[in-house]
């Protein structure tokens, strides 16, 4: 439990300052733009109540904010975000719902399941954040573009992310 | 009474979402008003700071350009310098005397240490602040053309709204005719292009002309660099041209930049603000 509760803190550390320092300054132009730090958000316990999901996803949007100087948006993504993860986890959850000891994470959930949910949360977070950031519908098709792009972009980061940082528990599981 | 307890019980996770959803607009739209500041920057301690250390180290990097972009801008100034001597030589009867002239802008070296380019409204840190006399609404330009306004001031950092963001306005005018007009950054503008409106249709614009800021602007010196005028159009029953620049400035690769403060812009703004309050009250 503790260990678990460690575990997130750094993760939580580690993706705040990979975003703001190293994937802040990757550029592939205004239609890809990374957010692999929503990871914190998707790779929360499954027993995570949902009051406790809703304050870390603030304080997480509230960190990359201030590095971002865009007060608020990232915070209202995040929380977005964390309060559909609850209704998306209902509705993806196997017959028997879920095991207290798995994790949401590819080599635990699967890839499909993994994917579907990911990019669901991922489409979310990235629809509330363009479009308050662009404040209007004037350019309603160019930020729908920039959320495609970007949603795809983001979900493919964290994809290979999972690959990188998750291989050895499938080994010991296999 | 208890039933109303009872309900904040049951819904306590949606009233959570709801007043959490509800600080985020408070923090979002104090950030829009231009004016206000922000609590939540990059000009805090602790977000300037690391900011610093990462800026520290890159620069390293790319030294090699900072120096030749010096010592482009050192040859340019003493060309300035030499001219002027010479042409005192000239026209002898002719004394500059220093009292006729009075200082309007002061400058002041700084280091951007945050940057973005690719989002819609884009914000830079710089490595001075309040201690050197930074306040806000100051403008910031570097050898190659202008980079951006000063927003929050902290003690030893300060964050800017880079040219490329949505809601600011450079009063520019070409350079050979002097017709002038707003430059913002439209939706449809890349990191290295933007948008002039307004230039009135009487303008012998080419492709290729030279665009500086204008005289009209209480931020930016008149005469600095903005860029190139790469394409116009005029929209059928506009009396305008709308007018694409490709900009002088890299905004990817800005390192050593100026701030300039204006010693007569809080005596010229409360001019303004005097005389168009005075317009409404006539009305």
């Amino acid at each position: 439990m503790i260990s678990n509760i460690l575990k997130n803190i750094g993760r939580f550390a580690i993706l705040v300052l990979l975003q703001v320092f190293i994937v802040k300054n990757i550029n592939l132009g205004r239609y890809f733009i990374f957010f692999p730090y929503v990871l914190f958000i998707l790779l929360l316990p499954f027993n995570t109540s949902k009051p406790l999901t809703l304050i870390l996803a603030f304080v997480l949007g509230l960190c990359v904010d201030m590095f971002y100087d865009t007060q608020g948006m990232h915070a209202m993504a995040c929380i977005t975000m964390a309060f559909v993860r609850s209704s998306v986890l209902e509705l993806f959850a196997p017959r028997e719902g879920y095991d207290e000891q798995l994790k949401p994470t590819i080599t635990y959930m699967g890839v499909g399941w993994f994917s579907s949910y990911a990019l669901v949360l991922i489409l979310v977070h990235h629809l509330v954040l363009f479009y308050v950031e662009a404040f209007t519908f004037h350019e309603f098709f160019r930020t729908l573009l920039r959320v495609l792009g970007s949603t795809v972009a983001t979900f493919l980061f964290i994809y290979l992310m999972q690959f990188l940082f998750y291989r050895q528990n499938s080994n010991r599981i296999s | 009474m208890r039933t109303l307890l009872n309900f904040l019980i049951r819904n306590n996770y949606y009233l959570l979402f709801i007043f959490l959803q509800i600080m985020c607009v408070l923090l979002i739209s104090k950030n829009r008003n231009l004016q206000s500041t922000r609590i939540l920057n990059s000009s805090n301690a602790v977000a300037a700071n690391t900011f610093q250390t990462i800026s520290n180290t890159r620069e390293y990097l790319s030294l090699r350009e900072e120096n030749t972009k010096l010592a482009r801008e050192n040859a340019g100034l003493l060309n300035i310098i030499r001219s002027r001597s010479y042409e005192l030589i000239q026209i002898a009867s002719l004394v500059k005397n220093d009292t006729l002239y009075k200082q309007k802008y002061i400058y002041t070296d700084a280091k951007i240490i945050n940057n973005s380019t690719n989002l819609r409204s884009n914000y830079l840190t710089l490595n001075v602040g309040s201690a050197q006399g930074i306040t806000h609404d100051m403008a910031i330009i570097n050898s190659e053309g202008i980079i951006g306004v000063i927003k929050d001031v902290s003690k030893n950092f300060s964050s800017a709204l880079s040219v490329l963001h949505k809601d600011v306005k450079v009063n520019c005018m070409l350079k050979k005719d002097g017709a002038y007009g707003p430059l913002s950054w439209e939706k449809d503008d890349d990191y290295s292009t933007a948008t002039i409106t307004d230039i009135p249709i009487h303008a012998h614009i080419k492709t290729g002309d030279t665009i500086v800021t204008s005289a009209l602007s209480s931020i930016f010196p008149e005469g600095i660099m903005v860029g190139y005028v790469t394409s116009f159009e005029r929209k059928s029953g506009d009396s305008f041209y709308t007018v694409k620049v490709k900009l002088s400035t890299n905004f990817k690769k800005i390192n050593h930049v100026y701030v300039i403060k204006n010693l007569y812009k809080l005596e010229q703004d409360s001019l303004e603000f005097k005389s168009q309050t005075h317009d409404k009250d006539d009305k």
